[in-house]
């Protein structure tokens, strides 16, 4: 007898289970699919696809005059070169994190429960980059000479800067979107192969007959497909840590003051992981309610992402602290003056509110009532949200307002162009999300085969 | 007329759970069967072994030959460009200043590796594959849902249709279908 545990029994301590009882193959199978295959879409589904539309095109509205007008139309100047493009671009590229965090790591420890929830945290990483990746390019100046970031044979006989974090970016943010990519659409073959199989019209079964390739379950093909998704979550892991990594690198190389600290990496990515964790709450909590998903994901799920949220939240706070010992240990004026304006200076209110997202809000997931009641996860974790926000505003604005000389400090204040273009992003993420759940399915559907008890082999154990 | 036939790919027995797939395989390897294949809708650990597969595959060493062109790639690009082709001194860095070369490096090594781990997973499962004789038989794509399938092909040197079909019906399969090619 294989030693795996029975997963719908739930743990000993009488938790939830990560699946609920009186499911099949067929049941599971068509539940997921059904939701895809179903002809029109529920009413919520059209509002929320109407609204997030409007707001992809105010995004465009945004950037067509951007194009017209340039950078001038946003709020920054001399000293705050740097405002909402940077700001968004890393709050949309840590937001993505937790989707490889959970398809990845969370696959090379074995945690069962990742399995209902991989698939659409895989979608949100695949968006969340998508919207990142708008950012630096619309933020260049001139987008239209984006390719000279990339080594290519031009005319002008030169390459880029190899030693300059910016190019570091273009390789770190391409390859984490591309291979995210991959080991989503991997992920979708076999579940591509369930929708062409059960479609009834035609056009569907075309459409993901050709999305599937031909897959048809052989064990051959399967064993293959479990070797090459365990290297590609092998891959993909210190891939993560690195892209955040790299992100932190645009600003620790730097010489501006509040921007050097060691702590910086992992410090980042920690944050990645912790407004990744809370987006992936604020999409499952709406989904499962919508489409009737608590069989699937269930409180325990819930439960494990509040967890992480709690953990990653004092890694995050942990660095917090770090930043206010060395600005006072390394006994650098600079640091010390900078450290000092962050918290009492004209942008201190920014500072205290992160504070109070971050640091305070977060520690009610201590109490297991509030990891239970999915209105408060709710709400968690849009404070959190807008807690990671403030976390980069406060690192980009407050640090570029205020370097070395009084001559050259400056206010920022973002401009209508600026929330206009935040907003449309917003609206890019929601708008590929709705049509994700439309068209694909939300949930990994073979792999919540494989944790029912009946997927067990009996009689060849191989222990 | 035997010659419009049109020719026999295999025969096919359906099973309602893992097990019972994976017990047929095992006595169709041990009545000498080699050209056949297991249906599943989600990935059985013990089939391969059942059906006598080897277990280890070629991917892993073409997921590492990719990560180390991807590797000695990025490396010579930023190498050439920087030393041989265009030198220039930035910030009084020597010309070789690898440890700045490494993000790029690294994250050309994930690249290719991870492209050679998908393009290499469908080459050699042969995909895209827009036609397959199984999917002719109509209850196969039941496969993606809750059934599985054990087909001995006919390329078999022990296939024989009469024999092989009694075979299967005695592994107590749901149906035995004939599949053409």
């Amino acid at each position: 007898m294989s030693s795996h545990p029975i997963p719908t029994t739930g743990p000993p301590g009488g938790e939830p289970p990560i699946l609920a009882p009186g499911h099949s193959f067929a049941t599971v199978s068509d539940k997921i699919g059904s939701i895809v295959l179903k002809r029109g879409a529920p009413r919520g589904w059209w509002i929320g696809f109407g609204i997030s539309f409007a707001l992809v095109m105010a995004l465009f509205m945004a950037l067509s005059y951007l194009l017209a007008r340039g950078t001038g139309i946003w709020g920054i100047n001399a000293p705050v070169g740097w405002g909402f493009a940077i700001i968004n671009f890393v709050w949309w590229i840590g937001i993505g994190h937790a989707g490889t965090l959970i398809s990845a790591i969370l696959l090379l420890l074995k945690q069962d429960w990742r399995t209902s929830i991989n698939r659409f945290a895989e979608a949100m990483t695949l968006f969340a980059v998508a919207c990142a990746g708008i950012y630096p390019l619309i933020h260049m100046g001139r987008p239209w000479f984006f390719y000279w970031m990339t080594p290519y044979p031009s005319t002008m006989a030169i390459w880029p800067n190899f030693r300059s974090p910016l190019v570091w970016d273009v390789f770190a943010v391409s390859t984490y979107a591309t291979v995210s990519a991959l080991f989503w659409f991997i992920g979708l073959i076999p579940d591509l192969a369930t929708l062409r199989d059960r479609s009834k019209n035609r056009t569907s079964r075309i459409v993901y007959g050709m999305l599937a390739m031909g897959w048809r379950g052989s064990a051959a093909h399967w064993h293959r497909y479990e070797v090459a998704s365990l290297l590609l979550a092998g891959l993909a892991t210190p891939l993560v840590v690195s892209v955040h990594t790299v992100v932190s690198f645009d600003f620790t190389i730097g010489i501006i003051p509040g921007w050097h600290a060691t702590i910086f990496p992992p410090y980042f990515v920690a944050g990645a992981i912790y407004a990744g964790f809370a987006m992936v709450l604020l999409i499952a909590i709406p989904l499962r309610a919508v489409y009737g998903l608590q069989d699937f994901i269930t409180e325990r799920h819930l439960g494990n992402m509040a967890k992480v949220l709690l953990a990653t939240s004092m890694i995050v706070v942990y660095g917090y602290l770090m930043e206010a010992f060395f600005s006072w240990y390394s006994g650098n004026a600079y640091e010390r003056g900078m450290y000092l304006q962050r918290t009492t200076g004209p942008y201190a209110w920014a500072y205290w509110c992160l504070l109070l997202c971050n640091l305070v809000t977060p520690q009610l997931l201590w109490f297991s009532r509030v990891r239970r009641s999915t209105v408060a996860l709710f709400a968690i974790s849009l404070v959190v949200s807008a807690g990671m926000w403030l976390e980069r505003f406060v690192i980009v604005v407050t640090s570029l307002s205020r370097d070395f000389l009084p001559s050259s400090w400056g206010m920022y204040y973002p401009t209508i162009w600026d929330w206009t273009t935040y907003a449309g992003t917003i609206g890019l993420f929601l708008m590929l999300l709705f049509l994700f759940i439309r068209f694909l399915p939300m949930i990994s559907i073979f792999e919540m085969r494989t944790i029912l008890p009946e997927a067990e082999v009996e009689g060849h154990g191989h222990d | 007329m035997a010659t419009t036939e049109t020719p026999l790919y295999g025969l096919m027995a359906e099973f309602y759970d893992p097990t019972s797939l994976v017990n047929a395989a095992q006595k169709a390897n041990e009545a000498g069967y080699r050209v056949m294949d297991g249906y599943s809708p989600f990935p059985i650990e013990e089939l391969g072994e059942a059906l006598g597969y080897r277990t280890r595959g070629r991917l892993p060493r073409i997921v590492f030959l990719g990560g180390l062109i991807g590797c000695v790639g990025g490396f010579g690009l930023q190498y050439w460009c920087a030393v041989i082709d265009y030198p220039i001194i930035v910030g009084g860095k020597p010309l070789n200043s690898w440890p700045m070369w490494i993000p790029v490096t690294f994250e050309m090594t994930i690249l290719v590796a991870s492209l050679a781990a998908v393009l290499g997973m469908l080459a050699l499962n042969g995909l895209p594959r827009p036609y397959h004789p199984v999917f002719n038989v109509p209850e196969f794509r039941l496969a993606s849902r809750d059934k599985f399938f054990l087909c001995i092909e006919a390329k078999d040197p022990k296939f024989d249709l009469d024999q092989t079909r009694q075979f299967l019906e005695k592994l107590s399969p749901g149906h035995v279908y004939e599949v053409e090619s």
